[in-house]
């Protein structure tokens, strides 16, 4: 797989941070259990997913990537700030 | 005796000496009907095992399992076989300590072959902060009342000559060996519970999708199906990988995403690793398949995935973890590698619990480490399924875990979160 940074370019998958599925945050106030469902239930899509992926080892920029979980073929990138998806806080990965 | 479908060692040697004409097919392939007491979805190692025992265990009679593809399609036929009981964290201790009883009792059970294998699986460690873990974790797996055994490195050399014990980044101070471990021919499982299943009367019906899962008033009636509605009662969802999409069926969303593990055999090479062993680094895991071949694989690729095939950078990844570990395989060709679709959880452990939907029942939450729960999993589902309250080896396996915050089981300690894994 490689991604198409909308900063750096098509890059190897190796240089990207896979976060999971690119949802919207819910408002801080919203009750314990829209919270509870955001942190943990997926749809868990077998298809088009949109997804957040961070170029870590590139730009840093955090991507919303709509790929397709059957084929793996990416159908669009664009950063996340653009998408108005949240930006998580980067923490290490395994 | 020989028309029974038992086998024996007498009746091996007839068959060999009439051309072996005499055996029979292994299961019934009978059309379902139009209603069930329980429908069992997904024909895996859980389905199967857990229909076995709603018909051998808790004497239920009327009993079908769905599966869409062909009996042991899944991942209960592309894993690496690894059999254990060698965890540390309440929850999954008592759990997998009563499967890996169950596997020793299997093959009398079933009248089947499954190669089980205790040839030990040994866990490397290559610092002092591993070490202390492993001697805790040695320690829980003792007390949870299975085997354990520190081996340091001057004895792991005579054991394991063929490790790189000087590796200079990740040198082999030693090992947390568990004997009753091992492998299992993994196809065989899923072969015996099914024999086993369809001679006490389940029906075992293939190509047969589940598509729809019909509810009324907050309570299953039955299912739809690529080969018509049937009726139940109870529903048990054995879909492991695909147990999201089958959820949401019913109208559930479940705390899963699905990745894809990858493995690899090499070409037969003659007997040089006797046992399981997994280097702490790199998260590889190694044995030797009874053709000859090395069978290993490492991390999943950490992206969701259907595909059932990986990404080069895992492939690249755990052939320098295994020649890391061990050099003398280097030339060694790889012969095959495949992926399978892993229900990945939040903390990396299982969900065995009802449904918020009356009748429905959860079986999923996998992750890479389902085979050797075949038997439990199976056991302790048709438990909940057949009396309505959970088995004791799996009361912590519960669903609400991650509304509630209480028994998270996050055996890796990596934290509870989607993508770690
Ligand atoms: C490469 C790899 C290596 C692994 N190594 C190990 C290991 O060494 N040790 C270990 O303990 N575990 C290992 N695992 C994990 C283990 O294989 C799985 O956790 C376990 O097999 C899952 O349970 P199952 O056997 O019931 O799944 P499956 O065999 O996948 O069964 C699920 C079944 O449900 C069916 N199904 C899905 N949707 C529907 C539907 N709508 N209608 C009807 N049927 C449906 C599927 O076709 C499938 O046959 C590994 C997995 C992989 C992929
Ligand atoms: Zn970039």
């Amino acid at each position: 797989m490689r991604i198409t940074c909308p900063i750096c370019g098509e890059r190897d998958m190796r240089e990207f941070t896979y976060r999971g599925a690119a949802l919207p945050t819910p408002p801080l106030e919203a009750d314990v259990e829209t919270w509870v469902d955001h942190v943990h239930l997926r749809e868990n899509a077998a298809g088009v997913l949109r997804e957040l992926w961070q170029h870590t080892m590139g730009c840093g920029a955090w991507l919303v990537v709509t790929r397709n979980t059957i084929t793996h073929e990416i159908l669009d990138v664009v950063l996340a700030e653009e998408a108005g998806i949240g930006i998580p806080v980067a923490e290490e990965q395994p | 005796m020989f028309g029974s479908g038992r086998f024996s060692g007498l009746r091996v040697l007839k068959e060999g000496l009439t051309g072996n004409k005499g055996w029979t097919p292994h299961w019934r392939d009978p059309e379902p009907k139009s209603e069930y007491d329980v429908i069992i979805v997904g024909g895996g190692g859980h389905g199967l095992a857990t229909a076995y025992y709603l018909a051998q265990e808790f004497g239920l009679k009327n009993i079908a399992v769905l599966e869409k593809g062909y009996l042991g399609g899944g991942n209960v036929g592309r894993n690496t076989t690894i059999v254990r009981a060698n965890y540390g964290l309440e929850g999954n201790s008592q759990f997998y300590s009563h499967s890996l009883k169950l596997w020793e009792q299997m093959e009398q059970d079933l009248n089947y072959n499954a190669m089980m294998s205790q040839r030990g699986i040994i866990n490397l460690f290559h610092n002092d902060g591993q070490r202390d873990a492993s001697i805790r974790r040695a320690n829980a797996i003792v007390n949870q009342g299975d085997d354990a055994e520190i081996i340091y490195r001057d004895d792991l050399k005579k054991l394991l000559p063929y490790l790189n014990f000087d590796n200079n980044r990740f040198p082999i101070m030693g090992g947390l060996m568990h004997w009753r471990g091992g492998t299992a021919r993994h196809d065989a499982v899923a072969w015996g519970y099914a024999r086993a299943a369809d001679q006490l009367g389940v029906d075992l019906i293939q190509n047969c999708e589940v598509t729809g899962i019909d509810v009324e008033g907050g309570k299953v009636t039955g299912v739809q199906t690529s080969r018509g509605p049937i009726k139940a009662k109870k529903i048990g969802l054995a879909a492991a990988g695909r147990s999201s999409q089958v959820a949401a069926m019913a109208g559930l969303t479940l705390p899963l995403e699905s990745h894809v593990l990858q493995a690899f055999v090499t070409e037969g090479l003659k007997p040089i690793i006797d046992h399981v062993v997994t280097f702490a680094e790199g998260h590889l895991y190694i044995s030797q398949s009874d053709k000859g071949g090395l069978v290993f694989g490492s991390y999943i690729d950490y992206y969701s995935s259907y595909a059932a095939r990986g990404n080069l950078p895992m492939v690249e990844h755990t052939m320098e973890t295994l020649v890391a570990m061990v050099p003398s395989v280097a030339k060694a060709r790889l012969l095959r590698s495949w992926g399978g679709i892993m229900d990945m959880s939040f903390d990396g452990s299982p969900i065995i619990d009802k449904a918020p939907v009356e009748g429905l029942y959860l079986n999923c939450g996998w992750n890479y480490g389902g085979f050797k729960a075949t038997p439990a999993s199976g056991h302790t589902f048709a438990h909940l399924v057949a009396l309505d309250r959970p088995h004791a080896a799996a009361e912590k396996m519960r669903l609400d875990r991650f509304r509630t915050g209480r028994g998270i089981m996050d055996e890796e300690g990596t934290g509870a979160q989607h993508n770690l894994h």
